[in-house]
């Protein structure tokens, strides 16, 4: 009889063989999904994770990996300190849509300014602002009303989605667009386009700014008070609330940072690889982020690790759908069997199998 | 402005039961203590498979036969995870919404169905010929009688039954019930299944009666607000009776406005039901949770 025992101390070993016991048991999963499906598991794998870094056409996938990860990565550094403490924002993607929108508007609204040492700063912060508010909303209610910050959280994606629709056919169209629905390309707008750095590589602001906050978040976590109390709240909310940790402005500073990291990652989307306010500009990355920050254990070098990896599977995975029919529904089915499959290896940190019947209790 | 109300009323009904069905679910799930964040993604499953079954079998009630046991194996995926391996239950509930949503979607894929295939409407006699009351009442299908009789068994088996005493026992504080006996995890992974066969008739009667085919994301967040209400009703089962129809209130209510050609344009219409789960979260003061919601439970503490 096979049960859990646990572990005197967290085994450092297993956390971090965890993640990579997990990958692999994701890939022989997802071999069984592929082959389901009728594709060899083999060359779907292959296609998915091994082409675009290494393959013949890996100089036209690596930049697409890099300017897939940024956003990822910038959200899910942001979640990891709410993560940590014991608050959810699930709504990521509505703080990243919102960043977006304030983002663009401003660069719009001025259409066509070309000093782009003024606008472009400011439209960053813009879209800072957009997403802090944005997750204002979820913050101050949990801190006055109690109100669950999951749901309405998550509630405010819908509104936002719907809103990002309606600017796109409204207040933002491209006045020159003959009638089509979204705003003028800032891509073509010099003084707003969020371009790469370097041309050719995928790295744009975006980038830079997602490994600037992964060391931020680093230096926080490991040498900062700040970082300490989030820890503290997350393992132990009563013992914070004795060493004078504010439960409340915790929830603040939270929510509104992960909210402003994301309202920034849709504002270097918008400007740079997407280009548009548009109906289908809302992508999933908020809520990929979120297995992007467990995938990376909270810990900001590994989200980085697990942004590009997650990029990857969305890069291969387009790949595949070109190359080998592959729907691109499984992707996502297996982005959810890596989510769970993390999960479940997290286990064996905290824990250990053992064989034989316990004794009675 | 020409709503006709008894119309209204009768669509209401009709709106509300999937969000009831999945809530009534969630709301035994909670009373054991566990929280399952996937609502939506069984839900959606049980959409795609009852759609199937029924449409392939030309047997609506199959459908929903089918969609109630997808939803329960979907489940038990989570109930593994959060039960025997002590995974995070907020992690694992959003895991498990992403994998749903990606698996409807490869099972849906070409699935087609027949236009002739329909859940007829009951027509109760007596009762159904009372004007006004008889329309809005009386006239529906029968999984829109169904959701409000379990949620009338969930009320009895929960306040009068010696197994729901014991079910609130371990939501309440598992470690008290374990120590009195009683296996903490079977009666949590029970509840858990329960949860997802609620949650996959409430999908099914999305895409076999209320639009009806299937279409990727048909929920749409049907599951989140079932959430929602669950925390609206303070775990208290005829409560939410009172949200869900709430909710579809507003649903159609904001689909007949737009239908009379409002001042108001279509898409912040359609953010009506999101707004108005928000308020309503504001307004109401959730009543007590029951304790050891969300916190994971290994014999050995």
């Amino acid at each position: 009889m096979l049960r859990l025992e646990k572990r005197p101390q967290p085994s450092k070993n297993w956390s971090y063989g965890a993640p990579l016991l997990a990958v692999v048991l994701t890939i022989i999963l997802g071999m069984g999904l592929f082959a389901i499906l009728g594709k060899d598991p083999v060359i779907a794998i292959k296609t998915i994770f091994w082409d675009p870094v290494f393959g013949q056409f890996a100089h036209f996938y690596r930049p697409e990996v890099v300017k897939k990860a940024a956003p990822l990565v910038l959200i899910a550094v942001g979640l990891s300190f709410g993560f940590r403490a014991g608050i959810w924002n699930i709504g990521a993607e509505g703080q990243y849509i919102i960043g977006a929108i304030c983002g663009a508007g401003v660069a719009l609204a001025v259409y066509p300014y070309d000093t782009r040492w003024v606008l472009f700063p400011l439209m960053i912060v813009a879209g800072a602002l957009g997403g802090f508010l944005w997750a204002m909303i979820p913050a101050l209610l949990r801190v006055f009303f109690k109100t669950n910050e999951i749901l309405v959280s998550l509630m405010l994606v819908y509104v936002a989605e719907v809103l990002i629709k309606a600017f796109s056919i409204g207040l933002l169209r491209n006045p020159e667009g003959y009638g089509m629905p979204g705003s003028r390309n800032l891509r073509q707008y010099p003084a707003a386009a969020n371009l790469d750095l370097i041309s050719g590589t995928g790295f744009h602001w975006g980038a830079l700014t997602a490994v600037f906050a992964v060391v931020v978040a680093y230096v926080m976590f490991t040498r900062h008070q700040f970082g300490f109390n989030v820890r503290l709240a997350g393992q132990s909310p009563r013992a914070a609330g004795f060493a004078g940790v504010n439960a409340n402005k915790l929830i603040i500073v939270c929510l509104g940072l992960s909210g402003a990291m994301a309202g920034l990652a849709g504002l270097f989307e918008v400007a740079g690889p997407s280009g548009q306010i548009l109906g289908s500009f809302p992508s999933y990355y908020g809520f990929t982020a979120i297995i992007v920050a467990f995938l990376g254990r909270l810990n900001p070098i590994g989200i980085l690790l697990a942004g590009l990896l997650m990029a990857l599977t969305y890069i291969g995975g387009q790949a595949a759908e070109a190359q080998l029919n592959l729907p691109s529904a499984a992707i996502l089915t297996f982005q959810g069997m890596l989510l769970f499959c993390l999960l479940a290896v997290d286990v064996l940190t905290n824990y250990r199998f053992k064989i034989g019947k316990a004794e009675v209790r | 402005m020409d709503i006709n109300p008894i119309l209204l009323l009768a669509a209401l009904m009709v709106a509300s039961t999937p969000i009831l069905l999945a809530a009534i679910g969630e709301l035994v799930v909670e009373r054991s203590g566990v929280l399952n964040l996937g609502v939506e993604g069984m839900m959606i499953v049980g959409a795609v498979c009852g759609y199937i079954a029924g449409h392939s079998s030309g047997n609506p009630y199959l459908g929903f036969v089918g969609a109630a046991a997808a939803g329960a194996a979907l489940s038990l995926i989570f109930a593994v995870l959060t039960q025997f391996l002590l995974t995070n239950q907020v992690a694992t509930g959003l895991g498990l919404t992403m994998f749903g949503l990606g698996l409807s979607s490869l099972i849906g894929q070409g699935s087609k169905g027949s236009p002739d295939l329909t859940v007829s409407k009951l027509h109760i006699p007596l009762l159904a010929d009372i004007p006004v009351i008889g329309p809005i009442l009386f006239q529906h299908d029968v999984m829109v009688y169904l959701s409000v009789a379990i949620v009338a068994g969930v009320w009895a088996f929960l306040k009068y039954s010696r197994a729901g005493l014991i079910l609130r026992a371990v939501g309440e504080n598992h470690d008290a019930a374990h120590a009195l006996g009683y296996n903490v995890r079977a009666v949590r992974v029970l509840a858990i299944m329960f949860g997802g066969a609620c949650a996959g008739l409430a999908g099914a009667y999305i895409s076999l009666v209320r639009v009806p085919q299937w279409i990727d994301g048909i929920t749409a967040g049907a599951g989140w607000i079932a959430l929602a209400i669950v925390v609206f009703a303070s775990w208290k089962p005829w409560r939410l009776i009172a949200g869900a129809y709430l909710f579809g209130g507003v649903t159609v209510l904001q689909l007949n406005l737009q239908a009379e050609g409002l001042k108001i344009p279509v898409e912040y219409l359609s953010m009506a039901p999101y707004l108005a789960t928000i308020v309503v979260l504001v307004m109401i003061r959730a009543g007590r949770a029951p304790a050891s919601l969300g916190k994971s439970f290994h014999p050995s503490t």
